[in-house]
């Protein structure tokens, strides 16, 4: 079976800024690939591209197997699709917005009802379906949002930052719904917001500049910190001897930094050779000269450092 | 599911939307106002002692000038500003669905007004013993009068996010059509263009057209007027909105 979505060599073009150059991908079912960069990277024009908002300088876009400019009705059918910000009609209730989507979705009758139940059940709609939108939260005009991008059970969902500007409590409501769908459906979603791709992301993709820079497994992003493994050591200053110069001497480390300096604790990031371990070596060496030892413990790497590093490369880490 | 079904959902979601504001309210009560102090005072209604409604639909033109824009300036304005244009062209809709199913639902809101004054015609049907038939006429004429001036609306509301500039331009693009016959317009264009353009300009004229219908003298000619008139802006509302929409 082909991919869920499928997109070939997309090329946005605004007058003469390049939006998004040469982007392709595929994500099939049971896929959450999370599009991470800057602000401006052109992961929105990319997604407006997929959901057929915007037609593409150049290249091709196929959702379920429609082309998304060609077939675009079938297409659109198979999608739902949160846009940046959640917009609804205002002057509109809950109940009246998710009732039109679903008629404009070709839902009727009962076969609307039930959906509508079972949507406003899942993302919590049921005490504000008779309010106007306008009056509501941001917590709930964002899940009167996702409710009309899942109303027809669609089997892609397209989730332009669909966590921004929630609470941390909402922020995990919004994370468990998206894991829970995420098995029969295949799911593109932005978000600058990193711990995030820890959380629902099978797949991330950094976009910097309208290209991709680099697409992999959470994991895998992390693996390409230049701290990768690097092991993390908070010692008390009562050790007069250069801890420093010591570290260095234990077989595998490349590199060792101070990164705190503090009237009671020092802490260094003990950095390895390509590829080794040296968690061991370096809790040995504690052990020999006795280090009264606060924290120990290895750095997979942060994703924003790998973040920082790719989309900014003209910056040294510190 | 059927184009016209979905022209339908968008026309009464819209059509709702005109209720569920101040919006309908306010402009109803306006609007027969209006209608009725220009018929009574500047038409001088019972003093001309004639059993007709031409002082009540000669300044229907001059109401819809500013009326009409105040309706369309939100037609596409206000989808864009609140980001929901690219909720509705994300939907299963084509364009022009969308296009026709907002035109139609803020054309029939006129129409209710319009049809809010039959008192009017209650009114000269007590006094007198007036044509019904010119009557009707009249308010057909005044009808796809509206239609022109609310399609022109759409078209203006597409160019643009700002509902004052919305209306301003409408406005100005209203008059042109309710002018073309006369000096105002004409002058702008004789002396350098040819003689059958400046016919071509004077023929587009709103109030040309409307004054024939209102009348009773109800020509093919002028229906199809605005029909096609309505047809073309719609049609230009369409391109602007694919060829705009990512702002």
């Amino acid at each position: 079976m082909s991919a869920m979505v499928d997109i070939r060599q997309l090329r946005k073009v605004f007058g003469r800024i390049v939006a998004v150059e040469d982007v392709s991908l595929t994500v099939e079912r049971g896929e959450v690939l999370g599009f991470l960069g800057p602000n401006g990277a052109g992961k929105s024009t990319t997604m407006k591209m997929i959901t057929g908002f915007l037609t593409p300088t150049k290249g091709t876009v196929r959702v379920n197997g429609f082309d998304v400019q060609e077939q675009s009705i079938a297409a659109k059918k198979s999608l739902g699709y949160l846009p940046e910000g959640a917009p609804a009609y205002g002057d509109m209730t809950p109940m009246s917005f998710l009732v039109f989507v679903g008629k404009l979705r070709g839902l009727r009758g009962a076969d609307l009802q039930q959906r509508l139940s079972e949507t406003i059940r899942k993302v919590n709609l049921e005490g504000v379906m008779h309010q106007s939108i306008d009056t509501l939260s941001k917590g709930f005009k964002r899940r009167v949002g996702l409710a009309q991008a899942i109303l027809h059970d669609p089997p892609v969902l397209i989730l332009d930052e669909p966590t921004d500007g929630l609470d941390p409590n909402q922020k995990h409501e919004v994370r468990e719904l998206i894991k829970a769908m995420a098995r029969e459906k295949a799911i593109i979603l932005s978000t600058h917001i990193l711990e995030e791709v820890h959380a629902v992301c099978t797949r991330a993709m950094i976009i910097a500049k309208g290209r991709v820079i680099t697409d992999g497994t959470p994991a895998e992003l992390e693996a390409r910190s230049p701290w990768h493994n690097a092991v993390i050591l908070r010692v008390r200053s009562t050790h007069p001897g250069d801890v420093r110069a010591i570290l260095l001497d234990v077989p595998g480390v490349r590199k060792a930094q101070v990164i705190e300096e503090g009237e009671a604790e020092h802490v260094y990031r003990v950095v390895p050779e390509e590829g080794r371990q040296i968690l061991g070596a370096v809790s040995q060496c504690v052990h020999r000269h006795n280090w009264d030892v606060v924290e120990l413990f290895v750095s997979r790497g942060q994703l924003d450092e790998v973040f920082r590093s790719l989309t900014m490369p003209a910056q040294a880490l510190t | 599911m059927e184009s016209t079904g979905r022209i339908s959902v968008i026309f009464k979601r819209e059509l709702g939307g005109y209720f569920a504001t101040p919006i309908a309210s306010v402009f109803l009560v306006i609007f027969l106002m209006l209608a009725g102090a220009f018929t009574f005072y500047l038409g001088n209604f019972f003093t001309r002692d004639q059993a007709d409604l031409l002082p009540f639909f000669t300044f229907h033109p001059w109401l819809y000038l500013v009326l009409i824009p105040a309706l369309a300036m939100r037609l596409w304005a206000e989808e864009r500003r609140g980001g929901t244009i690219e909720l509705l062209f994300t939907l299963p809709v084509t364009l022009w669905e969308a296009v026709v199913g907002k035109f139609l639902a803020a054309w029939c809101f006129t129409g209710i007004a319009l049809a809010l004054t039959f008192p009017m015609w209650l009114t000269v049907n007590v006094l007198g013993e007036p044509d019904n038939g010119v009557i009707l006429a009249g308010y057909l004429g005044s009808f796809l009068m509206a239609g022109g001036f609310m399609a022109i609306g759409s078209c203006v509301s597409a160019f643009t996010k700002n509902q004052v500039i919305a209306f301003v331009i409408s406005v100005g693009v209203g008059l042109g059509f309710v002018l073309s016959g006369f000096p105002l317009v004409l002058d702008f264009f004789s002396g350098w263009a040819p003689h059958f353009f400046l016919e071509l300009v004077s023929s587009f004229s709103f109030l040309t057209h409307f004054q024939d219908v209102s009348r009773g003298v109800v020509d093919l000619r002028d229906l199809v007027y605005f029909v096609s008139l309505i047809g073309f802006w719609l049609f230009a509302t369409s391109l602007i909105l694919e060829w705009k929409k990512a702002e």
